[in-house]
């Protein structure tokens, strides 16, 4: 088995071809680096990640006389990689080195050189800079670097860009050129915006005048970029790192089911971030997700139970609602033919299995409807070339299916009644009851649905985020929970499921539909989605590995396909 | 007996650029002769036997390079001729492309025959408009006559030679570089390997050699192996590495000499001969304080430091052959661009014009480079304004020690071009430095010179 030495620690890497950086990731040892991405080509240029090489053999280890970059250098069978770290190794013993030879000095002081030269003309506003607590620029600088500078004369200054793109800027002093947004818009959005100008120290990241950073995918330059540099305009100076909780969360926004981190504060959503996921969407997420939360934040939604009274409706209370479950009961009964649930395709497996159930119990014949499916133009694939057509191989889709859950909704609806009726065929009929379980953020989908002759049924609860045709004609208007405000789970349009974790709590009289579901199925206590899980995962074998997950802590994640 | 020149043996002529008259010399007379009676593989062979390195500044064995290629390769390869002279007071090149086109041209065919490559990309600095049109209208002869282009002379060889300006950037010099900036790309060095005989131009295999490395090519096909090793300084016996220093050598003499001038010798002169036989002297009868021996990057040699074991004589001395610069701290031969420095001018102010250059040359792709050279550049400058400090002379040296490609700091050599003249100055002259800070006196440049280019 071929085998690489990382600080002494002998790392088996099979057929693997890898590079220093990620041997050593597989030791266990962290190379510290800027340029080096996985996703992007190697441009070997920030001169982070240096290392020392040498090759054991025939019992002996003869070292080069310099550092290599060790994002570039591949290894093989018997080579010997040396970090800055060396001193911080545990318990192994050290390869038979030359006398003279002190391992991890030289890397040590060419890491610390780099970082003196990226400080040089580095601004050091960190108080200001949004990027502080999260910036590899800091980060490295407190673990390898110098701790004065020995620059005299003056720094450069360049001017800040914030012209650069509607939705980001530019702080061009603190940039260190390592060119991950450049190499981004080239390789993966295939748009080319952002470019190198000028040269040596006078260096800076633009654009073609008249020509800005507008793709669908911009905003992940700002998680590429390792410093202050690219700042996203939407989370501009609104929150400091620290202050933000990160759950490992599912994006809602198209049924690829981007993996995201969201930072929130005080139960306020702040930030999206894409989550490394090569089993789904890879390393970034869209625009369009990644800036698509503010749904869950606005003024408008519906926050609180309404109820129609003299035609109008009017803001009440849980408790003088508790008869609605006798009077959906009682229409059921009346004509189960003419009675309908809906279940839109917003909400997440459990939900969509504890409501159908409860349905179902009240009356065989109800029948369960998938709510609209809100379509956008097709498949986005990227990345582009320059007529702005899709080349192979992809690396990113942006679906034109703008919900998460529909497969999963699907499955639920197939099990509990066999087929899956679309809304469509029943906007058409004439209906006594209705209990639409919504959870649109985007109201125009229902409205596009609503065909213009419709009549309202006599009894029509909508459960939703905000208002729509459907709210206009509700008896009963119920708040809904969005993504961030419930545990659950999300299978994408490949059929891969992810489970997530609650990352704020739902304002204050927002029911989840969870427990309104336990409510309606007359069950007793609080909803928790590892009973629900328990419960299907006899029905739904697909998702019997979901039974096993604990999601009583944060980001907790185990994954299977359907 | 005086040497007779060869490269430039045909300069002086009336229309030397003409194909009419290279013809007369006997030009185009051992390519259609190679054409009809020898294989890739012998030219290939020859040239590698001959000892010929490399004329653009690392010196490289030429033969060898090309061998690196790989054996059967379907094609295309290309042949990269790199004409981006930027290397400060070095002319060599130019004199050839401007006055003896045809003689590139021919080492050129040749080349292109050993290495079968069937296009050649003429890479030439933008600065160089005479040598350009020269070498253009040289070329278009070559057409007209047959010796370019499909089938030529019946023999089956095709080959086109495709002239590209640069944009006025010294880093285009640099073979990745070069290759990037002809790909229409921004001239950011590759990392190497793949070197470009592997993956080079379009991403096909690619020779990249110098203007002068052709018209060797030429007179070595001319003349033979034995004329070329006649000329030149053998192998070190002591060094194993040392692949020696055969044949003649355009070197050019520039700065405060009395008449500036390029000059082909046999490899191995002194810069004292150099300086005082071909140069006319120091001018304004001044004496040399420090020289350049072979371009800005290869750092300063001082002409008043007595070598060791050797009575008498001091680095003005040193042979400028391809180890001899280094004996004496120097990087290198590099261009043979000889700059003379006389004993009136501070090193100060040429240390700051050193710095200045390298910082706007600086294509910034690695970090120790980009922010290295800046940070040299704002040092020189203060040291020149006479607001320096003892400190400033080890932080320059610190940082010229550790930028390049020699502790691997850097992807390309550029780096340790800028680094060499700042860490050899300061070592050489730290007493006149050191005066420089104590009286803080100022330049008497009040301000920096300006850089003349294409930008």
């Amino acid at each position: 088995m071929p085998t690489v030495y990382v600080n002494d620690k002998p790392v088996e890497i099979g057929a693997e071809k890898l590079n220093c950086v990620q041997v050593a990731a597989k030791a266990g040892v962290e190379v510290p680096h800027y340029c080096y991405h996985p996703a992007l080509s190697v441009v070997a240029s920030c001169r982070m990640c240096l290392i020392e090489m040498g090759e054991l053999k025939d019992g002996k280890v003869t070292m080069q006389p310099k550092v290599f970059p060790g994002c570039q250098t591949p290894v093989k069978d018997g080579t010997v990689i040396v970090t800055g770290d060396y001193a911080k190794r545990k318990g192994e013993t050290a390869l038979p080195y030359d006398p003279a030879y002190k391992p991890g000095d030289r890397t040590k002081k060419a890491q610390a050189d780099t970082l003196e030269g990226l400080l040089l003309n580095h601004p050091l506003d960190c108080p200001v800079c949004d990027k502080a607590g999260e910036c590899k620029l800091q980060d490295y600088s407190y673990e390898f670097g110098h701790g004065e500078s020995r620059l005299m004369d003056a720094k450069n200054r360049p001017a800040n860009k914030p012209e650069l793109s509607s939705k980001i800027t530019l702080f061009t002093d603190r940039c260190i050129l390592c060119t991950r947004c450049v190499r981004f818009t080239r390789e993966i959005s295939g748009t080319s915006e952002l470019q190198v100008v000028g040269r040596g120290h006078h260096e800076e990241i633009d654009v073609f005048p008249g020509f800005p950073l507008e793709n669908k995918l911009s905003g992940n330059v700002v998680d590429l970029c390792p410093v202050g540099a690219l700042g996203s305009k939407d989370f501009l100076y609104t929150q400091r790192v620290w202050y933000l909780k990160t759950t490992d969360n599912v994006c809602a926004g198209c049924s690829t089911g981007c993996s995201i981190h969201t930072d929130a504060n005080k139960d306020i959503v702040y930030r999206l971030r894409p989550r490394e996921n090569l089993e789904n969407q890879g390393h970034f997420m869209c625009d369009e997700g990644r800036w698509g939360y503010h749904y869950t934040n606005a003024p408008d939604r519906i926050t609180r139970p309404l109820t129609r009274i003299d035609g109008a409706l009017k803001p009440t209370d849980w408790q003088s609602l508790s008869k609605l479950k006798e009077t959906f009961e009682q229409a059921v009964f009346v004509s189960a033919k003419k009675s309908v649930a809906v279940l839109s395709p917003f909400l997440t497996v459990e939900e969509a299995y504890r409501l159908g159930a409860a349905f179902k119990s009240m009356h065989r014949e109800i029948r369960l409807v998938l709510g609209p499916v809100p379509l956008t133009g097709v498949d986005d694939h990227y990345p582009k070339d320059v007529k702005g057509n899709a080349v192979a191989p992809t690396k990113f889709t942006i679906r034109a299916e703008k919900c998460p859950n529909r497969t999963g909704v699907e499955s639920v609806l197939k099990k509990l009644q066999g087929e899956v009726i679309s809304f469509a065929d029943i906007a058409k009929l004439t209906l006594d009851a209705i209990w639409f379980a919504g959870g649109y953020p985007n109201p125009d989908v229902v409205d596009a649905a609503i065909p213009d002759d419709w009549a309202a049924p006599k009894l029509l609860i909508v459960q939703d985020l905000f208002h729509s045709k459907l709210t206009r004609a509700a008896t009963t208007v119920l708040p809904a929970t969005t993504a961030f405000e419930k545990d659950g789970t999300f299978v994408n349009h490949a059929g891969y499921v992810q489970s997530f974790h609650r990352s704020v709590k739902a304002p204050l009289e927002v029911r989840s539909e969870l427990q309104l579901a336990f409510d309606l199925a007359g069950k007793k206590g609080l909803a928790t989605v590892a009973a629900v899980r328990k419960d299907f995962a006899k029905e739904l074998p697909q998702y019997a590995s979901l039974a096993e997950i604990a999601l009583n802590t944060n980001g907790r994640l185990t994954l299977a396909t359907v | 007996m005086a040497f007779e020149p060869v490269l430039l043996a045909r300069v002086a002529k009336l229309n030397s650029g003409k194909l009419e008259g290279y013809r007369a010399d006997g030009g185009y007379a051992v390519f259609e002769k190679v054409l009809k009676d020898k294989q890739p593989l012998e030219v290939t062979t020859q040239v590698k036997d001959s000892g010929l390195r490399g004329r653009g500044g690392a010196g490289f064995p030429t033969g060898l390079k090309w061998t690196f290629l790989p054996k059967d390769h379907p094609g295309p390869i290309y042949l990269c001729i790199n004409a981006d002279e930027s290397e400060p007071c070095t002319y060599n090149n130019r004199i050839l492309m401007e006055k003896d086109p045809h003689q590139v041209l021919e080492g050129i065919m040749l080349s292109s025959y050993a290495i079968r490559s069937q296009c050649a990309y003429y890479y030439i600095r933008y600065e160089y408009g005479d040598a350009y049109r020269s070498t253009q209208a040289a070329i278009d002869e070559c057409y007209a006559a047959g010796l370019l282009g499909k089938n030529i002379l019946g023999s089956g060889f095709n080959l086109d030679i495709y002239m590209h300006r640069g944009a006025g950037a010294y880093i285009c010099g640099e073979e990745t570089g070069l290759i990037e900036s002809l790909e229409g790309k921004r001239a950011w060095p590759r990392i190497k390997p793949p070197f470009p005989a592997i993956e080079g131009a379009f991403r096909k295999p690619t020779i990249v050699n110098n203007v002068e490395t052709m018209a060797c090519v030429t007179q070595i096909l001319r003349r033979g192996n034995d004329w070329f090793k006649s000329l030149g300084v053998p192998p070190d016996p002591k060094n194993p590495r040392d692949a020696g220093s055969y044949g003649p050598k355009l070197y050019t003499i520039a700065g405060h000499v009395n008449e500036p001038k390029c000059v082909e010798l046999p490899m191995g002169i002194t810069v004292r001969d150099l300086v005082e036989k071909h140069g006319g002297g120091v001018w304004k009868g001044r004496k040399a304080k420090s020289v350049n021996p072979g371009g800005l990057s290869m750092g300063f040699a001082d002409c008043n430091l007595p070598l060791k074991g050797e009575d008498g004589k001091t680095e003005y001395d040193i042979p400028l052959d391809f180890n001899g610069p280094g004996k004496i701290g120097c990087l290198g031969l590099g261009t043979a661009a000889i700059t003379v420095i006389d004993d009136q001018t501070s090193m100060v102010d040429v240390l700051h014009n050193v710095c200045q250059f390298f910082s706007h040359e600086s294509c910034g792709q690695c970090t120790p480079c980009r922010e290295g050279t800046g940070w040299m550049l704002k040092i020189t400058d203060r040291l020149r304004r006479g607001q320096g400090r003892r400190e400033d002379l080890d932080v320059l040296v610190d940082v010229a020690d550790r930028i390049g490609i020699m502790p691997g700091t850097t992807i390309c050599g550029l780096a340790d071009g800028a680094g060499w003249p700042v860490k050899t100055a300061i070592r050489k002259f730290r007493r006149e430095f050191e005066d420089a800070i104590q009286s803080g006196a100022k330049s008497v440049h009040s301000k920096s010179l300006q850089l003349v280019g294409a930008h």
